[in-house]
């Protein structure tokens, strides 16, 4: 047993203390959350030891245990260097989110913390899981929580909103399942590692027509997931009205499941597939990230402002996993762990207000800033690291995407980049609008300063955006192992595999790098 | 020599004054905010005289930034003949403009938040000229933006006050939009963004006569040039950034920020000095930049605005200069303009100080009796800003206009007539509100010593600077210019015809001016209305942009066409639908057995197709 398996099931024994506490001792629940998520976050923290030491780009902490005989299922886990960063933004803000749900839920306290130690179970699962059962398990069981977060503890329209990103999501889970089996069928195994290895050494011999509909299959449940416009629908629905720490887990964690199956499963094990669909995709993305600036900048409503804006974030992970460039590459694992703390804070600072004034329409804010110096403040900076001021998280990873992009194709990163224009303009109006100008009497009286909790919440992501904005070689370096050695064969094969008008594509690529 | 120490100290201030200001008292917030600024003006100056003559460029490496594949930015501060330039002008300025504030801003609410972003803008500001890469350029660059548009919406109960600031980031954003462009060629082209081995492979390369990479790279850069420095097409937002308290008018969008722009051509030299398309870009745009907000200026009531158009007007000068080649003039008259138009503004800040708070000219009049200091070192900065012989401002922008005419005489006589226009517009300025009788009805008074001290540095240097010989200093980084004296004093007399001319229509023959408006109806309205600029962009661009996003994109596409599908889609399922509504009851029971019925599904699945096979 390796720390690793300990930060996995963790939770999951928390999950199952939770239910056994009784269900009116408020407080006891809280608290026990609050120390389970606590300790799982700390014991995380070990798993940097690999990397900070040797920093390899292979997998560590591994165990491989037989689970069910037949069909052959193990339980085999491990981390990269980008799992393993993945795997600490979930016992992070886990822990965040059992403190900004200590006063906001007020129903259902105990299966809510419950359900909250047990999404954290499946959060982890996925970014660790090697076996694709496995995988596809963990993927189901981060599901289940989520929609009843939804659908319990959310707003008006809640069930609506939990039905619709059950089903967008379930669809994508089942083209997945079908290739799950379509790889089980053709290697006798459900075992990542060997299903790749395989797949790059040619034992495992696919037709061009079945590793694009293979590619299809896993590339659309990836994609519902992240999700890629103009499946995205389900996003701003789910956002609105799920519960505070619902949103954060959602945008900060969960939208990353699709982006990390991409890299980890879509890309390296169908490549030229992956060549051959990144100019549409490529397209897709750019079209979120524009489209989804645009749809955020006329949002009468802050989740649905934010969460359009988490469509446009997520368009630039996606436009650096296609660009097959070592830098995309890295942007876009950096991408997604800025989103993680930036977004996370955005829908955190957004569920402060709402407990204060319970609303979430803008119109019903207004002059904040000066009874609330404090909270404008950490929302300035929330704000700014958003938009990808220098100095900032987001801003290293929006660079080395567009710098990726820039080697592969110019013209991409030209309508790329407008999205950093559109996030000010965005951004900025919410500001002005919600913080600026003369506070009603109404607003006055209800909108008190940050108190101990919620500085307790919020100083630790600020404190994180400025580190990963500016010492990022405490982040990056086993990213890029990792991501290189996803990258160094994968050309291997792309070369081997594509026709010759494909080839030149291929080959202009790795000269840029 | 410790480099770092130069931003870090400002970035000190601010994080104390900024985390625990608002408990300070006004003394403890100045100890830090300006003692700060002074360390880091006083260490700047002790590493530039250990590091002279600094004949080449001294190079410091702190830690790398970033690191992914062959790509490698550091943090690296660096010094040469240039950088030390700006930095006196930054940190020697920038410090008589704290010292400024602290009688400015007396009596003003948010006192602490004043100091920490003056002091974050310092910091960025000395992060831009220390900067040994583009990407840490970049960095200041932004940064500055920020505490630009921070310091524009300080009084953000005031609508006007956070819309200006917002003008202010976002036309800045398109502007960096090509500056960020710019740098992701630069790293395709060169494979780093580092100056030395970027300027160094550039060197290398023969001139371009078509539209190649440089032409690309140099026209991306002026794009964010023109957004920073306030150039035509982007420099929409500077009259509105008068917003601002005075004292950041005078910093921000006078001396030190709008410069920027300037610093950053004349630092990529080597790029825009292959790229003659790109040389001559700068220069139209300069030079029409220049002579069109100085039309704007003539016809402005507002004191801090008719200074703001000038400073539009004044950086198209330098981007003439600069895109003539003659780049040490350039940097020549920004150093100059550093100097007399953050006079002109603190002065302009001390009248309405002494006002309480009126900037219309037409509530002005005959102050000169009750604030003496004021009005003569307002008069310093506009003869030397209207080119009087031997002030600062007749070297620097005659080093300009001569340049200009070995270019292409047409230029420099679009830039004496500019010359005569500026000359004209500053001293109507300080005619109305110095001569002639007192309109308003405030009780008019001079300015505390902590206000007007500055104001007379200022003025000493405005006066005197002209002889701090920067095309000299600079030689060694860019060639000196032939001098041409007949020119020169060609120049001189119009901007003193110009001081004439304003002289006649508003103080010998006060009538003179509003018959003269009167008679062109038409142009003056045009003029006064800025040509209506803002109101065509936001009629074709903004506009727009916002109603398609709301009607077709959001409300159509997105909630119409997308969920319409999705809906549709739902209906029928909604028998699933009402199976999956039974299970947000929270009962444990009840998910179990959905795990365990979702797991069997899948099992059978498994198993199926295992058989199948």
């Amino acid at each position: 047993m390796t720390l690793l398996d300990a930060v996995i099931f963790l939770p999951l024994a928390g999950f199952l203390i939770v239910l056994a506490l009784p269900k009116d001792s408020f407080e006891a629940i809280r608290r026990f959350s609050l120390a389970a998520s606590v300790v799982t976050f700390i014991l995380s923290l070990g798993l940097i030891g690999p990397y900070w030491f040797k920093n390899p780009g292979k997998f560590v902490f591994e165990t491989d245990l037989p689970w069910i005989d037949s069909p052959p299922i193990r339980y085999h886990v491990a981390i990269d260097g980008i799992s393993l960063w993945l795997v600490i933004l979930s016992t992070l803000l886990t822990p965040i989110c059992v403190l900004v749900s200590w006063n906001y839920i007020q129903k259902h306290v105990k299966q809510f913390f419950a359900f909250l130690l047990l999404l954290e179970f499946g959060l982890v699962g996925v970014f660790c899981a090697l076996d694709f059962f496995l995988f596809y398990v963990f993927w189901e069981v981060s599901l289940v929580p989520m929609y009843f977060l939804i659908g319990i503890w959310g707003h008006e329209r809640r069930i609506y909103s939990a039905v619709k990103f059950f089903l967008y999501t379930m669809t994508g889970s089942v083209l997945m399942l079908v290739g799950i089996i379509y790889l089980y069928n053709q290697s006798g195994t459900f075992d990542y590692t060997k299903i790749l290895a395989g797949l790059q050494s040619g034992s495992i011999s696919l037709s061009y027509q079945a590793q694009l509909l293979l590619f299809l299959a896993f590339f659309g449940a990836f994609a519902i997931k992240v999700p890629l416009f103009p499946l995205h629908t389900w996003l701003p629905d789910a956002h609105v009205e799920a519960p505070t720490a619902g949103s954060v887990m959602l945008a900060s964690v969960m939208l990353k499941m699709g982006t990390y199956g991409l890299l980890r499963y879509c890309v390296p094990m169908f490549p030229t597939a992956a060549h051959n669909c990144a100019g549409w995709i490529v397209t897709l993305a750019i079209i979120g990230i524009v489209y989804g600036a645009l749809v955020a900048m006329v949002q009468p409503n802050m989740k649905k402002l934010v969460a359009y804006s988490s469509v446009s974030h997520l368009g630039f992970v996606v436009l650096g996993i296609f660009t097959f460039t070592q830098q995309g590459f890295d942007g876009a694992v950096y991408q997604m762990l800025n989103h993680g703390i930036s977004t996370g804070a955005l829908f955190i600072l957004v569920g402060f207000l709402y407990e204060r004034r319970h609303s979430l329409e803008i119109a019903d804010y207004g002059g904040v800033a000066t009874p609330a110096p404090n909270l404008s403040a950490v929302f300035m900076i929330t704000m700014l690291a958003s938009i990808g001021l220098p100095l900032l998280n987001n801003f290293i990873g929006e660079y080395l995407v567009l710098q990726g992009a820039t080697l592969v194709y110019f013209r991409w990163t030209v309508f790329a980049a407008i999205g950093v224009i559109l996030s000010a303009c965005y951004m900025l109006w919410l500001y002005q609008r919600v913080f600026f100008g003369r506070a009603s009497e109404d607003l006055g009286h209800h909108m008190p300063d940050l108190n101990f909790r919620e500085y307790a919440i919020i100083v630790p992501l600020i404190v994180l955006m400025v580190w990963m904005g500016t010492f990022t070689q405490s982040f990056i370096p086993p990213i890029s192992a990792s991501n290189a050695a996803i990258l160094e064969p994968m050309r291997e094969v792309h070369v081997r595999n594509t026709p010759p008008v494909q080839r030149r594509a291929g080959k202009e690529l790795a000269d840029a790098r | 020599m410790n480099l770092w120490l130069i931003p870090i100290l400002p970035l000190l201030g601010f994080l104390i004054n900024g985390l625990f200001g608002r408990r300070f008292s006004k003394p403890v917030v100045n100890v830090f905010a300006i003692g700060s600024v002074a360390l880091s003006f006083a260490w700047a100056v002790k590493s530039l005289v250990g590091l002279s003559p600094l004949e080449t460029k001294y190079v410091e490496h702190y830690f790398t930034w970033i690191q992914s594949g062959a790509l490698n930015i550091s943090i690296d501060f660096a010094v040469d003949r240039l950088t030390a330039v700006m930095l006196m002008v930054v940190t020697g300025v920038g410090l008589l403009i704290h010292i400024y504030s602290i009688g400015y801003m007396e009596h003003e609410g948010g006192y602490y938040r004043f100091f920490a972003y003056l002091n974050l803008f310092m910091f960025f500001m000395l992060v831009l000229v220390l900067a040994q890469n583009f990407l840490l350029l970049f960095v200041g660059w932004e940064g500055v933006g920020l505490c630009s548009y921070l310091l524009i919406g300080f009084y953000f109960l005031e609508q006007f006050a956070t819309d200006a600031g917002n003008k202010a980031f976002i036309v800045n954003r398109i502007g960096d939009f090509g500056f960020a462009l710019a740098v992701f060629l630069i790293v395709r082209q060169f494979g780093s963004l580092d100056f030395t081995r970027v300027f160094d492979a550039a060197k290398g390369m023969p001139n371009e006569t078509g539209a190649g990479i440089l032409t690309t790279i140099s026209l991306l850069l002026l794009m964010g040039a023109t957004g920073k420095s306030a150039q035509i097409p982007l420099y929409v937002w500077l009259p509105d950034a008068m917003a601002g308290p005075t004292p950041v008018s005078a910093l921000i969008h006078a001396a030190t920020m709008v410069t920027a722009g300037v610093y950053m051509t004349a630092r990529s030299a080597a790029l825009f000095t292959h790229a003659p398309i790109a040389m001559d870009t700068v220069a139209v745009i300069g030079l029409a930049t220049a002579f069109f907000a100085a039309t704007i200026g003539l016809a402005q009531t507002d004191i801090k605005k008719v200074f703001a158009y000038s400073t539009v007007s004044q950086l198209g000068y330098m981007f003439l200069g600069v895109g003539v080649g003659a780049f040490s003039a350039g940097i020549f008259h920004l150093m100059t303009h550093a100097f007399f138009k953050a006079l002109l503004f603190l002065g302009a800040g001390a009248v309405i100080h002494g006002l309480h708070g009126e900037q219309d000219l037409r509530q002005m009049g005959g102050l000169f009796k009750h604030m003496r200091i004021t009005a003569v070192t307002l008069l310093c900065a506009s003869i030397a800003i209207a080119g009087f012989p031997f002030t600062s401002g007749f070297f620097s922008k005659d080093a300009i206009l001569v340049a200009a005419y070995e270019r292409a005489p047409w230029m420099y006589w679009v830039g004496v007539l500019t010359a005569g226009m500026t000359a004209f517009y500053v001293f109507r300025a300080w005619f109305l509100a110095f001569t002639g009788e007192y309109r308003g009805h405030a009780h008019p008074h001079e300015s505390p010593l902590v206000m007007t001290g500055p104001l007379m540095l200022l003025a000493a240097l405005s006066l005197g600077g002209g002889f701090i010989n920067i095309p000299h200093w600079l030689e060694p980084m860019f060639a000196e210019k032939a001098e041409n004296q007949t020119l020169a004093w060609l120049s001189a007399g119009v901007g003193v015809a110009g001081i004439l001319i304003a002289y006649l229509f508003y103080v010998a023959r006060p009538g003179l001016a509003d018959s003269f408006s009167n008679a062109v109806g038409g142009l003056y309205k045009l003029v006064y209305n800025k040509y209506f600029v803002d109101e065509v962009y936001n009629a074709t661009v903004v506009q727009p942009v916002v109603k398609g996003s709301r009607a077709i994109l959001w409300r159509g596409f997105d909630a119409g066409f997308i969920d319409g599908i999705v809906n549709g889609i739902g209906a029928r399922s909604r028998g699933i639908g009402g199976i999956l509504r039974l299970l947000q009851s929270g009962n444990i029971r009840s998910y179990a057995a959905w795990i365990v019925l979702g797991s069997v599904i899948v099992l059978l699945a498994i198993g199926f197709a295992g058989g199948a096979q």
